[in-house]
């Protein structure tokens, strides 16, 4: 049988071509984001990756994290994330004077700085929804360590998703770094705590951002 | 290409959010049967909604640009910075490599985004089968570089944060700031109401 071209071909003929590549193939259905083409998942070796064959995009990669391992990564991420809070990023002085700023200190800052909205965005990117995000997590991952859902799965799960793109931690690191620079020219410029705890930060999130959390749909079990 | 068939073909379809595979529900407003996500084909008005997307962020953008961003106040002295006149400062008194960074954040990261997703909505439109593979790349591209743009909204924040040294130095937020933070955040809503799928549908479908 041939392959017609795609969207060219009569209903009749993909329909043929559909049914005799369903029986060629088994394993877990794969539909590309991208594309809407259909696969089929297969267990990977290590580095492994899976690239859809139409368009390129990413479908599936090897995880060598199981449920306990992403729990560790996302206390250590935490409790991280607590310090870089808590501590100063970066301290300036001119002459005898000394002033700090922490990520709260900026966003209020900001706010009483009449860009109110600056303030709300770095307040949801850089704090609630990561924080949020790791919180949520860190519940579901408790809980998925024996196969098991946790209460609030679907609604977490849902909500991780809309999340995702909304988390601007690396780009904070990124402008604090910028700051530095630029101040350095004018104050003696001293790093604090808080820029190494981002640091540290960014390369957990960095890891993170690998893992397919839909995984976890599979790997738990509904209860009754 | 490929033999590999379309969802549709199957009268299957994913769930965006949790990727469980069911039948092609009959009804519009069919939820997912595992996660309860609004199932559809293809995302609703895609085109539409990011063509309104990416001309609000255009039209956000040039005030962004046009505005100053930031006011450095020193013993009475006024200072006000655009993005463009900010790297250049940092280029001359900083650091040149930094200021690289940041011109291809502000300047060069949004205008690829406005060039990629207009040039993607475009040839969506016409059913456009040019370079399809390189089309497809380049949505994953500005939808991975997307929120770097911020790096300049957060560098003029914590500058404002720290710079308080009264009559000496002191570092306000101007308008322009806000612009631009606008402007990446409808750029970004832009590009995740865009479905690369409709790319590969063909001259038939909307």
């Amino acid at each position: 049988m041939s392959t017609p071209e795609h969207g060219l071909a009569s209903k009749h003929t993909t329909g043929q071509v559909a049914a005799a590549w369903l029986r060629a193939s088994a394993g877990p259905w794969l539909i590309c984001e991208h594309c809407d083409t259909v696969h089929r998942g297969r267990a990977l070796a290590r580095g492994e990756e899976m690239c859809c064959v139409r368009c390129g995009a990413l479908l599936q990669r090897y995880h060598a994290l199981d449920a306990g391992g992403m729990l560790a990564l996302v206390l250590t991420a935490l409790l991280v994330f607590l310090i870089a809070n808590v501590w100063p990023v970066v301290t300036l002085g001119l002459g005898t004077q000394q002033s700090s700023a922490t990520l709260w200190g900026m966003i209020l800052r900001m706010w009483s700085q009449g860009s109110e909205v600056i303030a709300v965005v770095a307040a949801a990117t850089l704090f609630f929804f990561p924080l949020n995000k790791m919180l949520m997590l860190g519940w579901v991952l408790l809980f998925a360590r024996d196969g098991r859902r946790a209460p609030g799965f679907v609604a977490i799960m849902r909500t991780l998703y809309h999340l995702q793109p909304w988390t601007m931690t690396e780009v904070f690191v990124l402008g604090a770094l910028v700051s530095i620079v630029k101040a350095r020219a004018y104050f003696d410029v001293q790093a604090d705590p808080g820029i190494w705890a981002y640091g540290v930060l960014t390369f957990l999130i960095t890891i993170f951002s690998g893992i397919d959390l839909r995984r976890l749909w599979d790997t738990t079990e509904r209860r009754a | 290409m490929s033999g590999a068939p379309r969802a549709h073909e199957l009268g299957i379809i994913g769930c965006h959010v949790c990727g469980l595979v069911c039948r092609e529900p009959s009804v519009d407003d069919a939820a997912c049967p595992r996660c309860g996500a609004a199932l559809h084909r293809r995302k609703r008005d895609s085109i539409r909604r990011t063509w309104a997307l990416l001309i609000a962020a255009f039209i956000l953008y040039v005030p962004a640009n046009v505005l100053p961003i930031m006011r450095t106040v020193s013993l009475g002295d006024i200072d006000d910075n655009t993005i463009i006149s900010g790297v250049v400062e940092l280029w001359v008194k900083g650091s040149p490599s930094l200021a690289v960074i940041v011109f291809t954040a502000s300047i060069v990261v949004p205008m690829t985004k406005f060039l990629v997703l207009g040039t993607l909505l475009v040839t969506t439109q016409r059913g456009s089968n040019w370079a399809l593979r390189q089309r497809a790349r380049l949505y994953r591209a500005v939808e991975f570089i997307g929120y770097w743009s911020m790096l300049d909204v957060f560098v003029v924040a914590l500058l404002t944060a720290l710079v308080r040294f009264g009559f000496f130095s002191q570092v306000e937020p101007l308008t322009g700031v806000v612009f631009f933070g606008l402007t990446v955040i409808l750029t970004m809503f832009a590009s995740m109401s865009f479905d690369p799928r409709l790319m590969w549908d063909g001259p038939d479908h909307d």
